[in-house]
């Protein structure tokens, strides 16, 4: 046993949960997604007009990503939920399990209706006019000719429904509904390939296995076997049943911890989740949330708890684009959320992640670079690279106006490979992450900000509306405020960066919770 | 034999063209119970648009159609035609269902119990002559085409209808089976008192089936008769050339077979 990887039992473990819950989503959508396109299609067999409407919008949806086709459902609900609060005074949650299948339903429906209605059209029109002329009705005809030839091609259209609900449900992770795609979302972050790759071969797993049972009953509706019936439709039902009874089983969590998509977020969640199973309090998480997500989240109750920053809420929320000094930027928004969301900024854990530019330790030397002021001498010479959403951030275009900076060249690279492009001088300048263990790692200079030009990002717990009294928990996190220097996140997300058991976040969160008691025990 | 009564009226019956049917032009005809009616003419004349005025699988664009005294248009499309047995030259027979289930499928509509219908089905394979034990639970697919019409001949026979409609039933058929059908087919309309208006391009068997003869050429009804007025003495051009090659067919074949004996 020795030889297999210690992560691999990790994800093993999470699958009841994560298959759980991917099921559900899936065949939910799948119900719901047959519901609408059967009937639509049947109608539409006799009205072309309608027909090429629905199977043109069907196509359009097809062409969308799935998960942008996800994420759009988000902030439509989120619309819906405000209204209905209004209305009827009572909102749902907008977050997971409803735009996930609603978003899934959707995604399933052209290759039922497109089939359904070839099916049907594809009949011999000498069979057609026999069901007129021994006297069937509309329905008969349906039901009793029509239906059943077209059949095999309708279910083949179900099976291509099927497996592509349940591929795409891998995607609903980022909107808040755990499924297999956990395990990849998880995965990429942490560089945890033995889950990427388990997240895939499950799915992969259970669409094939639905496929074929499919088959099988297909077939044996096409020959008139009844045990292919049978056969087919029990393991499915069994699949759907050994799925969901860990979700009905599993007690409900008392508290939802969130995080973003990326590392820190998912040691911090870690941490968090063990001081409350210290404190003997049960808890879930909702992993790999998108940054308004998890703020919408947080406000409407579906999670309980995450961390934030300050400079973040301070940009995206507040919308504010002046820099001010941190303590007077964490009493606003502290007053902002509690006044305008009844959110709960519990305090700050004492880093920042901040965005900041960065240089090799040889270059700034070279030229004797030490702030921003300095580098704006130098920038029309220099190129700098910023992750996807830095160049459009207000940051940058604080920092440009501040400071007049302007590069001779401009490029987008993904987090993780700057710095090391950095270090080896395929650029100059990159927007780097404070707390970024790989500053240290490649020996970066991170450049004085004397202006200010960029506002604080101190990572801050927030609670929910409904957790803002909630004294037990409150004590539970006290230990975690400004115990987290920047130096112990630099070094907990450079742990991350590993591939082995040790750099899991729940192992880094262990080892940070230590350091943590061994700097308070000698005070 | 044929009564005094009038099973099927047409009255200055008018269809405009459309995409589906070709025009007819103010067609008046009756039909007699127990009458063999056959309509002759080219593809494209409006034949079987007449026919399918009569189930109302197409609707007149002014004219009456009666059936049995009955102007259809004010009845049960659905009705109706459960009550009109109906085969066509596609058969359209259903390839989910075995020949007794197609054969049972209009008792079936009508709400006849199992043991009446399974009894209906042993009854109309014998008589269209197929060995009931070796087809009723065969499926379309398995069978021949002279095979298959039998069949189709037995699910319009099935719920006892007064009257059936047949639209180039044998078409598709070779000599051989065409034949041996028609005459079958004639005999069970003899036997049952139906009936029947066959529609054909084929003045021979027309003249060999039927009682009485009505040639329609583009959408008019030109000239009616008896087999026999029709083949020695046609009015319209049309006709005249319709006879003419049966005619001298039958004068070669006559020669030939006259030929044969003397040798």
């Amino acid at each position: 046993m020795s030889g297999v990887d210690p992560r691999f039992y990790d994800a093993l473990a999470r699958l009841p949960d994560y298959l759980g819950s991917h099921v559900l989503v899936s065949v939910t959508a799948l119900a719901l997604g047959l519901g609408i396109s059967l009937p639509l299609a049947i109608i539409a067999t006799r009205r072309p007009y309608l027909r090429n409407l629905i199977l043109g919008f069907a196509s359009i949806v097809q062409t969308i990503p799935g998960l942008a086709l996800l994420a759009l459902f988000y902030p439509l609900l989120l619309v819906l939920s405000a209204l209905t609060e209004r209305m009827f005074g009572a909102g749902f949650s907008a977050l997971g399990f409803l735009p996930s299948v609603l978003a899934l339903a959707l995604y399933s429906m052209l290759p039922v209706m497109r089939n359904t209605v070839t099916g049907i059209l594809g009949i011999d029109p000498a069979v057609t006019e026999a069901t007129l002329g021994v006297g069937m009705t509309r329905r008969q005809a349906l039901t009793m000719v029509e239906l059943p030839l077209a059949l095999p091609i309708i279910m083949a259209g179900i099976r291509t429904a099927a497996v592509w609900v349940i591929g795409t449900a891998t995607l609903a992770t980022p909107v808040g509904q755990t499924s297999l795609g956990n395990y990849i979302f998880t995965g990429l972050q942490t560089q945890n390939w033995v889950f990427v790759l388990f997240g895939c071969v499950a799915s992969a797993a259970l669409a094939l296995a639905v496929d074929q049972l499919l088959a099988l009953m297909e077939s044996g509706v096409s020959i008139r076997k009844r045990w292919r019936i049978a056969i087919g439709g029990l393991g499915i039902a069994l699949i759907i049943a050994a799925a969901l009874a860990p979700v009905f089983a599993r007690p409900a969590a008392t508290y939802v911890i969130g995080a973003k998509t990326f590392t820190e977020q998912y040691i911090l969640e870690a941490l968090i989740e063990q001081r409350l199973q210290a404190e003997g309090l049960s808890s879930a998480r909702r992993d790999g949330l998108g940054s308004v997500v998890i703020f919408n989240a947080l406000a409407n109750g579906d999670i309980d708890l995450y961390v934030e920053y300050s400079g973040t809420l301070w940009a995206n929320q507040l919308k504010q684009t002046e820099a001010r000094p941190r303590e007077e930027v964490l009493a606003e928004i502290k007053k902002w959320l509690s006044e305008n969301y009844k959110i709960k900024m519990l305090g700050d854990l004492g880093f920042e992640n901040a965005y900041a530019l960065a240089m090799s330790r040889k270059q700034t030397e070279s030229r004797g670079i030490r702030s921003i002021t300095d580098l704006a001498r130098f920038a029309p010479q220099l190129s700098i690279a910023g992750d996807y959403e830095f160049f459009a951030r207000p940051e940058w275009k604080a920092l440009v106006a501040a400071y007049g900076l302007k590069f001779r060249e401009q490029r987008l690279i993904q987090p993780e490979f700057m710095y090391q492009a950095a270090a080896a001088g395929e650029v100059d300048v990159i927007s780097a992450y404070t707390s970024e263990g790989r500053i240290k790692q490649h020996d970066l200079i991170i450049l004085d900000d004397p202006k200010r030009a960029i506002p604080p990002y101190d990572a801050i717990i927030l609670l929910a509306p409904k957790r803002a009294g909630d004294e037990k928990l409150i004590a539970t996190l006290r230990p975690l405020l400004g115990a987290i220097d920047v130096k112990l996140m630099q070094e907990a997300n450079l742990r991350a960066n590993g591939s082995g058991r040790e750099s899991s976040p729940e192992e880094i969160a262990r080892w940070m919770w230590s350091e943590i008691e061994r700097k308070n025990r000698p005070r | 034999m044929p009564s005094a009564r009038t099973a099927i009226e047409l009255k200055n019956v008018i269809k405009a063209y459309d995409e589906k049917a070709s025009a007819l032009d103010r067609v008046s005809l009756a039909v007699r119970e127990g009458e063999f009616l056959a309509i002759v003419g080219p593809s494209g004349s409006g034949k079987t648009t007449l026919l399918r005025l009569i189930n109302r699988l197409a609707e007149p664009t002014s004219g009456t159609v009666r059936v049995e005294e009955n102007d259809v248009s004010v009845a049960d499309p659905i009705s109706l035609r459960r009550g009109i047995g109906y085969v066509f030259q596609g058969i359209g027979l259903f390839p989910h269902m075995t020949v007794a289930e197609n054969i049972a499928i209009t008792p079936l509509l009508i709400g006849w119990d199992k043991a009446q219908r399974a009894a209906r089905v042993e009854e109309l394979l014998q008589l269209v002559r197929l060995d009931p034990g070796k087809y009723r639970e065969r499926f379309p697919a398995e069978l021949s085409g002279g095979e298959r019409q039998r069949v189709g001949v037995a699910r319009a026979l099935a719920a006892q209808p007064k009257i059936v409609l047949m639209d180039e039933p044998f078409g598709a058929l070779d000599a051989l089976t065409r034949d041996a059908l028609g005459r079958d087919y004639r005999e069970l309309h003899d036997r049952l008192g139906v009936t029947t208006v066959m529609i054909t391009h084929d003045l021979t068997e027309a003249a060999l089936l039927a009682d009485r003869i009505i040639v329609i050429h583009q959408g008019h009804l030109i000239e009616e008769g008896t087999p026999h007025s029709l083949m020695t003495s046609p009015k319209h051009a049309y006709v005249r050339e319709l006879v003419e090659t049966p005619r001298s067919q039958a004068k070669r074949l006559a020669a030939l077979m006259k030929g044969a004996a003397e040798q």
